[in-house]
């Protein structure tokens, strides 16, 4: 731990961080995918540093670390925008215009899948991705900046929004928190959300959403009524 | 008469606030908790067998009996694990439930962890959706405070810690034992079975996984009994259901309805098909379900009723297309999937997939040749059954349905010559 602590790019506050992870499992190598999130949010991907670093914490070999950055769509092994923006171009998506926004931002941008339009990190630098189906499929077509949900997109809006990212600006996503940046987003998903409680609040009740249970409100339709004591079965008797 | 639609699970949505705890209490949540927790833990295994509920993570495997696998008594730990890496095409039912009510699941976690005497479990959550793992950790910091989480849980003795985690964007971690490899902090790729997890899962221990929608359902089991619950569905596939409609119908959403409610149903309280364009394929629970059409409007959509008809209920995720959309189009899209998402530890599927991709790319681009059904549905034959895990068997689904119900778009796609495809009759 000590050895990690000298690398200049984690510092201590991170080292303590990638502690606290592990000590959230009964066995430490469980702490390695939040741990990558750790690395990414300091670092905007994982490089190869990322990768001694998490082998310190754990114990594990640089390899063994590798093979599991590798494999997960969400590490980059590149660095990464200030933004990262993923277009759903599954099927669903794709067929209610999810295709046609992807190719609106790609040439827009200048990028293709996985590259970064800008000079990484900086701001206003957005790196595009198509991705597999976002699981918002009522809300299609779907795209998410920094894993934070822009629902129901066409091409037009989706282009407006890019712009405004790529001014600065940071446009509120339909359901989730306020936008910051991809950093912070995998801060988050690394589990630390200090100082961060007002987050929660973003919205999340899409009218898609809450459609059948606001027409079963209207209609006065209800599961039926529970009873008012309703009883245990038998302890079963021993095989 | 039970009314068309029964929200029980998706009944809180609607509150202000709805995802914190004080509208959880307020609105009967933490209610089954104490009763669980006076009960033995078997006549909570039992009542979950009784209620009949079945798993809703796609699959259907009795709830109640999985529990009932994890042997007792053999001191050794016991963890119980929430899939909740929900990523099947066109389902999208546990990400709104974790958002909108993500206490449900916490309490079901607490009863079901108490049940099977686990004192660790892990909710394992895409990584994608980083407002619900917000929530849920928000959740879960809030039922420590109140002492639902930790140390003799409201004086009960039982002690129970929950770890919100995050996944990292890989399908197949959605299948239960490559979730199991990636939450030990490994590459996500499924396990030969056996042995099961229920003996040999999380750190080689006694374990449950168990889909986000299927205990969420159990707090309201133990407050309602299991004739109650019995209540709604029909008898082999019994509860309320969250049916996910999306794509080309006037208003899409979560519908919560007894099992079995079908498409017909569900389209009439939905405005009908967008601006009254015919229906023309749809799946009933995800792309890895096989295709229906317009004549499986009256399906009943349960475990039975679906697979009697040809197909699976999967995740009751309802992607309907009308006529406008290619079927060919469609399931190439979705094989680029399966082939992105293959984890690559088995050949058929690593390489089946590949191959797959490349024939219907080739077949869509206009360049099919007379041989490219055949060969399409060779090697669909040599991944079907043939692979590690039901990812390769999902892979096949969309384009042996696919070809069953509509062989003249993908013919026509072939060249002249395509009377020879005798043999192509599936």
């Amino acid at each position: 731990m000590t050895q990690a602590a000298e690398n200049t790019t984690f510092d201590q506050s991170t080292v303590d961080r990638a502690q606290a992870i592990i000590a959230r499992y009964p066995q430490s190598r469980s702490a390695l995918l939040p741990m990558l999130h750790l690395v990414q949010s300091v670092e905007g991907y994982v490089s190869q540093d990322g990768i001694r670093f998490c082998a310190g914490q754990l114990d594990l070999s640089e390899a063994e670390v590798s093979a599991v950055a590798t494999f997960y769509t969400m590490y980059k092994r590149r660095p990464c925008g200030e933004h990262l923006v993923s277009v759903c171009t599954n099927t669903l998506c794709a067929a209610l215009g999810g295709d046609d926004i992807y190719s609106t931002l790609k040439s827009h941008l200048g990028v293709g899948h996985e590259e970064t339009a800008g000079e990484p990190g900086t701001p206003g630098s957005i790196t595009l991705e198509h991705a597999e189906c976002l699981a918002a499929c009522d809300l299609g077509p779907v795209l998410q900046v920094n894993y934070e949900f822009y629902d129901n997109q066409t091409p037009d809006k989706a282009l407006e929004l890019v712009k405004a990212l790529q001014n600065g600006e940071k446009p509120a996503p339909t359901r989730g928190a306020p936008l910051t940046d991809f950093k912070q987003a995998e801060l988050q998903l690394a589990g630390f959300f200090e100082g961060r409680d007002a987050d929660l609040d973003g919205p999340s009740a899409a009218p898609e959403t809450l459609r059948g249970a606001q027409i079963a409100k209207d209609r006065g339709w209800d599961a039926p009524n529970m009873p008012a004591n309703a009883e245990f079965p038998a302890l079963p008797e021993k095989k | 008469m039970v009314n068309p639609l029964t929200p029980v699970l998706t009944k809180r949505w609607t509150e202000p606030r709805s995802w914190t705890i004080e509208t959880y209490e307020r609105t009967g949540g933490y209610t089954a908790l104490p009763k669980a927790l006076k009960a033995h833990p078997d006549q909570l295994i039992q009542q979950c067998k009784d209620s009949g509920l079945r798993g809703r993570g796609g699959a259907g495997f009795p709830t109640g009996m999985k529990w009932g696998f994890i042997p007792q008594g053999d001191g050794k730990p016991h963890y119980l694990v929430i899939n909740a890496d929900e990523g099947e095409p066109g389902t999208c039912k546990d990400i709104p439930l974790m958002m909108a009510d993500p206490h449900s699941l916490i309490e079901g976690v607490i009863i079901t962890s108490y049940a099977i005497r686990a004192n660790f479990a892990a909710i394992y959550v895409r990584g994608e959706v980083l407002h619900c793992i917000r929530r849920l950790n928000a959740a879960v910091k809030d039922a420590y405070a109140k002492g639902y989480l930790g140390k003799d849980i409201l004086g009960s003795g039982f002690d129970l810690d929950v770890v919100i985690h995050a996944g990292a964007g890989a399908y197949i971690c959605g299948e239960e034992t490559a979730l199991l490899d990636s939450l030990e902090g490994r590459r996500g790729q499924p396990r030969l079975k056996p042995p099961f997890p229920a003996t040999s899962g999380l750190y080689a221990s006694p374990t449950v996984v168990n889909n986000v929608e299927t205990i969420a359902s159990v707090p309201f089991i133990v407050n309602g009994g299991a004739d109650w619950f019995r209540e709604m569905g029909r008898d082999r596939s019994p509860g309320p259901k969250i049916y996910s409609l999306s794509g080309h119908v006037t208003n899409p959403g979560q519908y919560e309805a007894p099992m079995g409610t079908t498409l017909r149903q569900l389209l009439d309280m939905a405005g009908g098909m967008k601006d009254g364009i015919p229906l023309k394929f749809w799946t009933p629970g995800g792309s890895s379900t096989p295709l229906f059409t317009a004549e499986h409007l009256d399906v009943p959509l349960d475990f039975e009723g679906a697979a009697e008809a040809g197909s699976m209920l999967g995740t009751t995720a309802l992607q309907i297309f009308n006529e406008t959309v290619s079927v060919p189009w469609a399931v190439m899209k979705w094989t680029e999937f399966y082939k992105h998402e293959s984890c690559g530890k088995c050949t058929p599927c690593r390489e089946g997939t590949y191959w797959l991709v490349q024939i219907l790319q080739r077949m869509v681009a206009g360049n099919g040749t007379a041989s490219d059904i055949d060969t399409l549905l060779d090697v669909c034959d040599n991944i079907l059954g043939r692979s590690f895990c039901a990812l390769g068997d999902g892979a096949v689904s969309p384009i042996t349905s696919g070809i069953k119900y509509f062989k003249d778009e993908f013919l026509a796609l072939c060249d002249q010559n395509s009377k020879v495809l005798a043999g192509a009759n599936a």
